[in-house]
């Protein structure tokens, strides 16, 4: 035993203590490397892992079912809703922080492991046995150990530096990764309780259902979002594409996304900003080029004039609506609440969170809080009869 | 004996008469108290009242998540009940419970007969009681009387713009504003106390490295809410001119800036959170080497950790703000100072490991307690590690994963460890010992309702559920996790109930504790149970860190081995 802090001349300590500390030093001479284990350790995971996964692969695609992809997490995605779920990433920054979050997983199970190995069975070993209540004696006290000190401290360090250095490479290339110069840009402002998305550069204003095009794995298209708020706080997250970043008045955030498939992105708002925080949903559509310039045609006509619903567009821009709403083509110009030109078209309402059908869309106008109580659209007053004309107005703003 | 005055022999003579009123002399006692032991018990009183209120608000609102869209409360008031639920934890229930701990063990641990200041300690506890009858009475007085009243709904840390009068019209705001205030001046002044008792008071003999280590813990928990209560008030006095004097710190509209009310909240708000956690390493500081028999490995280590968390844990705060934006090399630093903060937490952890290594553990319930906390304590660090991962905060920040990281810490660490404090000090404040067997009940279904709710916690998180949501869609796939976490809140109120029958049980039927009924090493086990108002016959004179032990192994004193 080498010389520590607080050698007694009293009993020498148990044996498990030396066993403990000759297995330290030992493990140091014999495996000095043993830290760069740590760094290449994912590698060796990926090494022996292809090993027994067939085999565990084909116990669960089962007699004559369809085989799964070769892919880890599938069992756990059949289990687990894919919905929102972060660790099912869907564009390059899910991916980015889904990758580094294997290693940070990695590595924080193995420190639980060991350490919790340890402590059971330190609690086992040395729990107080009832045969020792005859033999008063206190156990050999210890004061400490230079030597085991600073090797988990300096052990602990070692992983913090490898940590920091993974994570602050995924931070820069995600925070400033190079802009292209034809990249789509979009202004989003948080509103209390819904979303608006400006296309500066094609004129599109809509709201609530973002469109975006899509690439694919090998030539992906980013969108660059340009984020403030007209009141409080809110935050963008759409956990399948990015980490969420925050819109928050009088500054202005950036972020970028580029699904690498086509689809339907759900999300919310991510930072406490009122009543409805729950109900401010995301619906971002990843779409093909094709469908997407298709869509930013439709977005830039003005809103429909169907001659069917011109009592209900009359009851709309005689009464309060126009001092909130923007229909293009008509004298509503309000900037308060949602774009509603093609309104519509879209498959929902109140931000994500009512399906968009012509009852819902005359029970939201009747009574807002209805749905969602507490936003900031107050009951319109209207008779059922400008209801029904105004409802079926604005489904005729597709 | 010297001759005595007349006045003297007069007042010997007579007949002590009865008190008319026994039961209002008794609280008048307690009220004009300056005894720090009483002060103690009436901050932990005070706590234990405020943990039951905000647990329930807790179990409304696991109630309205239980499903998606329910209606069991309305929005506006499950936002209340958040805001409400997290300010009484922290503020009313965290702070004083563990002041009150520190106001009662710090005399007696340094042999000291009170603290520095007595009459700043009754002020103390009194300006943050106040604090917590303010707060609650918004649910009155928030919007002025007319209506039902307003409680604050802003979220416990009432990010900016939410809060001005704009956002948060009628005066449910104000009133969280000025609780949070008073409780940060009542904070100040235990502190000051803390800090002066243990520098000048301290026994002959216990110099600065004698001192035990809970007292180390509670000077460095005293000097970072000295240093960070100035920059909270700042913020809550900024807040109000806001409100009221026409001022735009944080008014967006006018220029202001939202970010720096973050800023200035979370230099508070880290630390504080430090200033909750640090007590509990001091109560598994006492308590895990008594129950393992062994002294603590590594006191030098330890007192150098305890030390680094606290100047560390006052360079992480924008570790909160990793979404708002601070850019890469901000964020860069503060993933640093984070990770950092790890190493010296976890050399404790390692130093608690190697105290139980080699002993002779004695599962008492207040060890059993420990445990648990040593065990929940590892994971709530990890969890932390994750989160320090600025990219995976994106993700996680907001989220249910980190209200299920920092319930780890909050209920699976640091109320696990007052637990055991309560189990392991209850004897000496009170002169019975609580039942062990309760006692088992009490941990066992506390244990179970914990991991029930938090750990299937963490899933919500990584499935993209955000916090402060008083509902969610049903098609997200979060019901059946928001129900498993919902039903391990029925244990931990029946635990909770248990231990506070055990409580009034045994003050009444306990066997009697004795001075010493643990067989432990520090001065507050000297003298007896309960201690009296002078706490010692005579103030010991010391040679060691365990003067008990070397009293009770005259042949071989810890004084040999120490430096």
């Amino acid at each position: 035993m080498g010389a520590g802090v607080g050698r007694s001349n009293r009993p020498a300590p148990t044996k498990s203590f030396c066993r403990f500390t000759r297995l330290v030093r030992f493990a140091q001479r014999r495996y000095p490397l043993a830290r760069l284990a740590l760094i290449s350790a994912p590698k060796f995971y990926r090494r022996h892992f292809g090993r027994w996964y067939p085999a565990l692969k084909r116990t669960l695609a089962g007699a004559g079912r369809r085989r799964q992809e070769a892919d880890a997490l599938s069992f756990v995605r059949r289990v687990v809703s894919q919905v929102t779920n972060i660790f099912a990433p869907a564009a390059t920054p899910a991916h980015a922080i889904f990758h580094l979050s294997l290693l940070v997983l990695g590595i924080t199970s193995c420190i639980f492991l060991v350490v919790s190995g340890l402590l059971l069975y330190a609690l086992i070993r040395f729990r107080n046995r009832a045969s020792a209540t005859s033999d008063p004696q206190e156990p050999a006290q210890i004061y400490g150990s230079n030597q085991i000190e600073l090797s988990w401290t300096v052990i602990p360090v070692l992983i913090v530096v490898m940590l920091f250095l993974a994570t602050a490479r995924i931070i820069f290339s995600t925070e400033n990764a190079p802009k292209p110069s034809d990249a789509l840009d979009i202004t989003v402002i948080g509103h209390q309780f819904w979303w608006e998305y400006r296309y500066p550069k094609l004129g599109v204003v809509t709201a609530n259902e973002l469109h975006i095009p899509t690439g694919d794995a090998a030539h992906p298209i980013p969108s660059y979002l340009t984020m403030s708020s007209a009141d409080t706080d809110h935050s963008f997250w759409v956990p399948r594409l990015a980490g969420k970043m925050d819109l928050i008045p009088n500054k202005i955030n950036t972020m970028w996304i580029d699904p690498l498939e086509p689809g339907l992105f759900l999300g919310q708002c991510g930072q406490y900003c009122g009543t409805q925080h729950a109900k401010m949903l995301i619906r971002v559509y990843a779409d093909r080029p094709a469908q997407f310039a298709a869509w930013v045609a439709h977005q830039l006509q003005p809103a429909a004039q169907d001659p069917a619903a011109a009592e209900g567009q009359a009851v709309f821009l005689r009464n309060a609506c126009i001092s909130c709403h923007t229909v293009a083509g008509t004298t509503a110009a309000g900037r308060f609440g949602p774009d509603l030109t093609h309104v519509g078209g879209r498959d929902t309402i109140a931000s994500g969170s009512v399906p968009n059908t012509a009852a819902n869309l005359r029970a939201f106008v009747d009574n807002p809080a209805h749905f969602k109580p507490g936003a900031l659209m107050p009951e319109m007053h209207l008779n059922a009869h400008d209801l029904d004309a105004v409802a079926a107005y604005l489904t005729t703003l597709k | 004996m010297a001759t005595q005055t007349p006045e003297i022999e007069i007042l010997n003579q007579s007949t002590p008469t009865e008190p008319r009123h026994p039961w209002l002399e008794v609280l008048h006692g307690w009220v004009t108290t300056v005894d720090h032991k009483k002060i103690g018990l009436m901050y932990i009183g005070y706590a234990l009242l405020f943990l039951v209120i905000a647990g329930v608000e807790a179990l409304l609102m696991r109630v309205q998540l239980a499903i998606p869209n329910n209606t069991f409360v309305s929005p506006q008031v499950f936002n209340r009940l958040f805001t409400m639920h997290g300010t009484t934890m922290v503020f009313f229930v965290g702070m004083p419970i563990l002041f009150g701990f520190g106001n009662y063990l710090i005399p007696l641990m340094i042999g000291a007969r009170d603290m520095a200041f007595p009459r700043l300690n009754a002020f103390s506890f009194w300006i943050s009681a106040f604090g917590g009858l303010l707060l609650y009475f918004s649910f009155l007085g928030g919007d002025g009387l007319y209506g039902a009243g307003n409680a604050p709904d802003v979220g416990w840390f009432a990010y900016a713009p939410l809060t001005s009068r704009v956002f948060s019209p009628g005066h449910s705001t104000d009133y969280w504003t000025l609780a949070v205030l008073l409780s940060g001046v009542g904070s100040v002044g235990t502190a000051l106390n803390i800090i002066a008792t243990a520098i000048c008071m301290r026994c002959p003999g216990m110099k600065m490295s004698r001192l035990p280590l809970l007292v180390w813990l509670y000077i460095v928990t005293s000097g970072l809410a000295l240093i960070i209560v100035s920059p909270l008030t700042a913020a809550q006095i900024m807040l109000m001119l806001d409100r009221y004097a026409g001022a735009h710190f944080f008014d967006t509209q006018a220029g202001g800036s939202a970010v720096l009310w973050m800023h200035f909240f979370w230099i508070f708000g880290h630390p504080e959170v430090y200033v909750l956690v640090l007590p509990a390493f001091a109560f598994a500081n006492e308590i895990i080497p008594v129950f393992s028999r062994k002294a603590i490995f590594g006191y030098p280590a330890m007192v150098a950790a305890s030390v680094g968390i606290g100047f560390i844990s006052l360079s992480v705060w924008a570790h909160h703000m990793f979404t708002v934006g601070l850019g890469a090399g901000a964020n860069t630093f503060f993933t640093l100072a984070t990770m950092v903060i790890a190493v010296p937490t976890g050399i404790k952890i390692f130093n608690w490991l190697a105290t139980l290594w080699g002993g002779r553990i004695h599962f008492t319930v207040a060890m059993m307690f420990a445990v648990g906390f040593l065990f929940q304590f590892l994971i709530a660090g990890l969890t932390g590690i994750m989160l320090s991962v600025s990219p995976l905060d994106w993700q996680l920040s907001g989220s249910y994963f980190v209200v299920a990281h920092f319930h780890y810490v909050l209920v699976g660490a640091i109320l696990f460890m007052i637990f055991s404090a309560f189990y392991y000090w209850y004897p000496k404040m009170s002169g019975r010992m609580l039942s062990e067997k309760i006692g088992k009940w009490h941990f066992w279904l506390f244990l179970i309702g914990f991991h029930l709710t938090f750990d299937f916690m963490h899933v919500p998180g990584i499935l993209g559920m955000p916090r402060r949501v008083y509902t969610y869609e049903a098609d997200r796939g979060w019901m059946i996790w928001n129900v498993i976490v919902s039903s391990g809140a029925i244990f931990q109120t029946i635990g909770t109930l248990l231990f506070v029958y055990n409580m009034i049980r045994a003050y009444f039927k306990g066997p009697i504790a004795g001075a010493d009924p643990w067989d432990a090493w520090t001065l507050e086990w000297a003298t007896s149970s309960p201690p009296p108002d002078y706490n010692f016959e005579t103030i010991p004179t010391i040679r060691s860190r365990r003067p008990l032990w070397d009293l009770k192994h005259p042949e071989d004193p810890d004084s040999n081995y120490e430096f």
